[in-house]
C-alpha cells in the first residue's frame, strides 16, 4: 500500500509538525503531543480536553479552538494517548474553573484518562469526565467493553465547547455533555478495510462484493458481513439501527460521517437517502453535517449519528466555532 | 554479584526485563498479526516502544533493588505505551514491585506472590475475570506455575494463552466482535506468556553461568 509518509514511525509527529505550520492559532507541542489553543487558559472559562488514538483526523486536534476543545492529546495510530499528555494539557488550559475530559469509551482511553485525572487532581486541577458511547452496533452488556464512542464525539465536543464559552460552570458543562451523549446514537458501515502505517496492509480482508455492517473506527471487523448493498439499502439499515435504539420524539441533529476513504460525492448521495428514511419515519432533521470528521484512516464507508435535539442543544450547536476542521459564525 | 542460593537480586530482574524486551522485539510481528485478527494490529509495535523505553530507563538510572526495577519499568510502560496495555502492564509491574519493597534479594516464591498481587491489580483496573479472553488468562496460570518453578510458570502461561483461542472476548476491543472473536489467540495473553518465557530463560541462563547453586534455573 502506497502512503504519503516518510516512515511509519514518525507519522504522528510529522502530522503535528504540519498542524503547527498550518495553524499559528494553535500551540503544538510535537515532542509531548499536546495541541492547545493559543489563547489558553481563557480566564474564568471551563476547559475542554479530549484525546485518543491518531488516525481519526480531524478528530480531535482538528477541533481545537474557540467554541470547541481547549486542548487535544493525540496518541499513536489507533492507540490511546498516555496519562502524561492529558496531565500536561490540563495544566496548560486550566484557568481555575476546572477541566472536562471528553473520553471515547474504549478500554485504553478510559484507563489512561482515569490515571491522568488522578494525577491532575493531585496537582490541584478540578477534573470531570464524560464518556462517549454512542455506537449501537455493540451491545452494552457484561459481555463487551460497552458501546464504542464514535460520531457523537463531535456533537459532544461542539456543544459542550459552546457551553464553556457561555461561561457555564464545570458541573453544568459536564451535564450538557452527558445529555448530548445520552441522546446520540451511531451506526457504521465499511466498504473496505483500512491500512495502518505500521502494518502496511489492510487490517481485515473484505472481498469486493461484500460490506461490513456495524464497524467501529479502528479497522476492526464489524458484526455482520453481507453482499454489497446500494446507498439506499445501506441508509435503510443504518438509520433503522439507530432509530431502534434512540426513538426520538423531536427533531435531530444528523451527522453523515465519512470514514476517510469515501468521496464527498458519495457521502452527499448517501445523506439524501438518510434524509429520505428519516422523512419516512417522521423524524425532522434540525441540522445536518456531511463530511469526513471521525475517520478511520483510509477506510471506505460511513457512519450515521443522530442526536435528539432540544432548544438549548440547538442554540449551542449554532454557536460560533473556529477550529481547523469546523468553523462557523465567526 | 553475590547471591544467596535460591534468591534473586536486582541484576536478575534487570536481565529478565531485557529478555522481555528482546522477546517482544522478536515476536512483535506475531503479536501484531494476532491483534489484526481481533483488534487493531498494533500490539507488537506498542509493546516494542514500551520495552525499548524500559531498557533505556534501566540503563540510564539503574535501580538498586528488585522492587525498584519493577516499579521503574511499570512507570515507563504507563508513560510510553498508551492503549489498554500501557496502564495494565504498567500496573502489573508497579504493583509487583511495590509488594517486593526494598528487599535486595527475593525468592522465587516471594516474587510469585508479588506478581500475584500485580495480577489482582490488573484484574481490578481492567474489570476482567479469567475466561474473558484477556492477558489474565495467561498471567493467572503463569503465577500459579511460578509458585512451583520458573519452567512451570512458562508452561502454564503458554497453555493459558493457547487456551484463549476458542474463547469469546468479553473485554477490550475484541469484545466488539462477539462470536467472531472465537478461534483466535488473544494478543494480550500471548504477550503475557512472553513475560514468563523470558523469566524461565533468564533463570536458565543464570544456572548455566554457574551463578546459581540450587538447580532452580535448570528446571
Amino acid at each position: 500500500m502506497k502512503m504519503l509518509i516518510n516512515v511509519p514511525e514518525t507519522v504522528v509527529a510529522d502530522a503535528l509538525r504540519g498542524m503547527a505550520a498550518a495553524h499559528p492559532e494553535l500551540t503544538v507541542d510535537v515532542e509531548r503531543r499536546v495541541v492547545v489553543r493559543r489563547d489558553a487558559p481563557v480566564a474564568g472559562k471551563v476547559a475542554l480536553v479530549s484525546g485518543g488514538g491518531s488516525g481519526h483526523e480531524p478528530l480531535h486536534a482538528g477541533f481545537v479552538g474557540p467554541g470547541m476543545l481547549d486542548a487535544a492529546c493525540p496518541g499513536e495510530v489507533f492507540t490511546s494517548p498516555v496519562p502524561d499528555q492529558m496531565v500536561r494539557a490540563a495544566a496548560a488550559v486550566d484557568s481555575g474553573a476546572g477541566v472536562l475530559f471528553v473520553v471515547k469509551n474504549y478500554t485504553g482511553d478510559v484507563l489512561n484518562f482515569e490515571m491522568a485525572a488522578e494525577l491532575a487532581e493531585d496537582e490541584g486541577v478540578r477534573i470531570a469526565r464524560v464518556l462517549v458511547d454512542d455506537d449501537v452496533a455493540v451491545t452494552d452488556s457484561l459481555y463487551t467493553a460497552g458501546r464504542r464512542g464514535t460520531g457523537a464525539t463531535l456533537f459532544v465536543e461542539k456543544i459542550a465547547g459552546a457551553a464553556t464559552e457561555e461561561g457555564a460552570p464545570l458541573e453544568r458543562v459536564e451535564a450538557v455533555a452527558r445529555r448530548v451523549n445520552e441522546r446520540s446514537r451511531s451506526f457504521g458501515v465499511a466498504l473496505g478495510a483500512c491500512t495502518t502505517p505500521a502494518k502496511g496492509s489492510p487490517t481485515f480482508d473484505l472481498p469486493p462484493g461484500e460490506l461490513e455492517l456495524g464497524v467501529g473506527i479502528h479497522g476492526e471487523p464489524g458484526r455482520e458481513r453481507r453482499a454489497m448493498m446500494t446507498a439506499r439499502e445501506i441508509a435503510d439499515v443504518a438509520v433503522e439501527a439507530v432509530l431502534d435504539d434512540l426513538r426520538p420524539t423531536g427533531p435531530v441533529l444528523a451527522l453523515v460521517n465519512g470514514m476517510g476513504g469515501t468521496p464527498l460525492l458519495e457521502l452527499y448521495g448517501f445523506h439524501a437517502e438518510v434524509a429520505r428514511v428519516l422523512g419516512e419515519r417522521g423524524v425532522p432533521v434540525a441540522r445536518a453535517l456531511v463530511g469526513n470528521y471521525v475517520t478511520s484512516l483510509d477506510m471506505a464507508g460511513c457512519s450515521v449519528t443522530l442526536c435528539e435535539a432540544d432548544e438549548e442543544l440547538l442554540r449551542l450547536w449554532d454557536a460560533p466555532v473556529r477550529t481547523a476542521a469546523l468553523r462557523w459564525g465567526l | 554479584m553475590t547471591e544467596t542460593a535460591g534468591t534473586y537480586g536486582t541484576e536478575f530482574f534487570v536481565r529478565w526485563l531485557e529478555a522481555v524486551a528482546e522477546a517482544v522485539e522478536r515476536e512483535a510481528d506475531r503479536l501484531t498479526e494476532l491483534d489484526a485478527a481481533i483488534g487493531d494490529a498494533d500490539h507488537g509495535a506498542n509493546l516494542r516502544r514500551g520495552f525499548t523505553a524500559v531498557r533505556k530507563a534501566l540503563e540510564e538510572e539503574p535501580p538498586t533493588a528488585p522492587g525498584a526495577v519493577l516499579v521503574a519499568a511499570g512507570k515507563q510502560l504507563i508513560s510510553t505505551v498508551g492503549g489498554a496495555s500501557g496502564p495494565l502492564y504498567g500496573t502489573l509491574l508497579r504493583r509487583a514491585g511495590k509488594a517486593l519493597g526494598d528487599d535486595p534479594q527475593v525468592t522465587r516464591e516471594r516474587f510469585a506472590g508479588a506478581l500475584g498481587e500485580g495480577v489482582e491489580a490488573v484484574s481490578r483496573l481492567g474489570g476482567a475475570a479469567p475466561g474473558d479472553k484477556t492477558m489474565l488468562d495467561a498471567l493467572g496460570p503463569g503465577v500459579e506455575g511460578l509458585k512451583v518453578s520458573f519452567s512451570a510458570g512458562r508452561d502454564r502461561a503458554g497453555e493459558g494463552a493457547a487456551g484463549t483461542v476458542p474463547l469469546r472476548a468479553r473485554k477490550g476491543r475484541a469484545s466488539y466482535l462477539g462470536e467472531r472473536s472465537a478461534g483466535h489467540e488473544d494478543p494480550g495473553a500471548a504477550s503475557s506468556a512472553l513475560l514468563f518465557a523470558a523469566l524461565a530463560a533468564t533463570a536458565r541462563a543464570e544456572a548455566a553461568d554457574g551463578t546459581r547453586t540450587d538447580g532452580e534455573g535448570a528446571a
